[in-house]
């Protein structure tokens, strides 16, 4: 056994400069997820097939296709007609793009569950579309998902050190530069038992909170 | 050129790779699936926090971290080291075993009671009931969730690449390095993904039709439990190939 707790002192600075990487790229990463995911979700629904035909086509190409090999392809590809990024933004737009295509289908799940009833009485009111949406569908769908969306979240967190493979330095980044450097591997366990010690309680939360919603509705 | 042989010598082999791995660690997965799932079950108190501790560890655990620790971490900590690819579906393997054995457990304890009673009072041993009744049942249940993790599976190959394994995403990275041009190598190894993905959910869907008529069920019947636990995913039996439920 070699275990040096001195390397793990020095290691500690660039561990909290990752662990603040890992979670602005979590909670960026989770909001286009969830705000990108909707549209995807409420585009399959759309009243016309050219809307709903090239959307669905995406979403499962999308998910079906490596993480990494799609982080590749927005950090070495795009740039050449695109804007190029940084490695932490295209990171983000990565997670944040891969994930919506799951969401979607956890909104669609929920949305499939609000009653027929209630889109005939947004009808029989002759509520306009938007507002039938706003005001009736998604409160009732949304509320029920948020579990399930929570999960995504989590398993975001564990596909994050995907993206210090493309440069940029969030907790395993970090953890990769410090042993580099060092030549030490102390490092990498610090960096397996914060996964663990982030994602176990959070699990717990989601947990609660899917006794929680399901006791209320 | 010189891409011209780089292809030939790195990237169709890589091809090979990435199915050699997936089916090793997909070998893995279901044998830890198995074992950890059934375990999850045992009437043993002391069993079922050791099988909930290892699924709640591997669950919590990122592949990718684990992968480096594999690599890195453990030939200095216990002084032997790893082959890269077997550590990469080691890694795999158990990751994707963790999130496998809840589907287990799931599904065997969607078997209805009465039919664990009538093995009891036909005197059947535990392991008796497990192989003769409660998994043949339970196994139709499984397929969906389990095809949904078996694409997550293959997805998750590709971050071999990132310990040396010269799997076909590794081989794109040299293409791309060698002839300086990334959309075409990075848009085929996406492709190549995607046909992958869609022959295994085919190969899936056949092997739920065996095993529904197996259990003399021609129509595809689910139990509400088995719903339950799955929410999302592609119970919903519209979508041609819905994954996810990794996270679960």
């Amino acid at each position: 056994m070699n275990w040096d707790w001195e390397i793990v002192n020095d290691f500690m600075p660039s561990f909290w400069d990752g662990v603040l990487v890992t979670l602005q790229a979590l909670v960026l990463g989770s909001l286009i997820a969830f705000g990108l995911g909707l549209v995807w979700a409420m585009a399959q629904r759309a009243p016309f097939a050219w809307v709903r035909w090239p959307v669905t086509a995406l979403t499962e190409f999308v998910r079906n296709t490596p993480l990494l090999v799609q982080l590749f392809f927005l950090y070495y590809v795009v740039p050449e007609w695109g804007p190029s990024m940084s490695a932490l933004t295209t990171g983000i737009i990565g997670l944040g793009l891969h994930y919506s295509t799951y969401t979607a289908e956890v909104y669609r799940a929920g949305i499939d569950g609000v009653p027929v009833g209630q889109w005939e009485a947004a009808t029989a009111l002759s509520l306009p579309r938007v507002r039938t949406w706003v005001a009736v569908i998604l409160p009732q769908a949304i509320r029920r998902v948020v579990p399930a969306l929570g999960n995504y979240v989590i398993a975001m967190l564990k596909d994050s050190p995907m993206i210090a493979v493309i440069g940029a330095m969030e907790m395993l980044g970090e953890a990769e530069n410090f042993s580099n450097t060092t030549f030490t591997t102390e490092a990498y366990t610090i960096v397996g038992i914060a996964f663990l010690v982030i994602a176990y309680p959070a699990s717990l939360l989601i947990r609660v909170l899917e006794r929680r919603l399901a006791l209320t509705s | 050129m010189m891409t011209e042989g780089m292809f030939d010598n790195y990237f169709l082999p890589g091809i090979w790779i990435t199915i050699q791995v997936t089916l090793y660690s997909a070998v893995l997965a279901a044998v830890v699936a198995f074992t950890v799932g059934t375990l999850r079950t045992s009437r043993l108190w002391i069993v079922r926090f050791l099988a909930g501790t290892y699924f709640e560890i591997f669950r919590g655990m990122s592949s990718l971290v684990l992968m480096f620790w594999l690599v890195f971490s453990l030939p200095l900590l216990l002084e032997w080291r790893l082959v890269p690819m077997f550590a990469g579906v080691l890694a795999l393997g158990l990751t994707y075993g963790a999130y496998g054995s809840e589907v287990v457990r799931g599904a065997l304890a969607a078997v209805p009671e009465g039919q664990r009673e009538a093995g009891v009072a036909l005197s059947f041993t535990r392991w008796q009931r497990l192989r003769r009744i409660e998994i043949p049942q339970a196994l139709p249940e499984m397929i969906p969730p389990f095809n949904n993790l078996l694409i997550e599976l293959l997805k998750g190959t590709a971050l071999v690449s990132v310990i040396t394994v010269a799997d076909m995403t590794y081989a794109g990275n040299l293409v791309r390095l060698g002839s300086n041009e990334s959309a075409p190598i990075y848009t085929l190894l996406l492709v190549l993904y995607f046909a992958l993905a869609f022959t295994l959910t085919r190969g899936m869907r056949v092997i739920e039709r065996k095993a529904n008529a197996n259990v003399g069920r021609p129509q595809q019947r689910r139990g509400l439990l088995a719903k339950l636990s799955l929410r999302e995913s592609a119970n919903e039996g519209s979508g041609a190939l819905t994954t996810g439920g990794a996270a679960k």
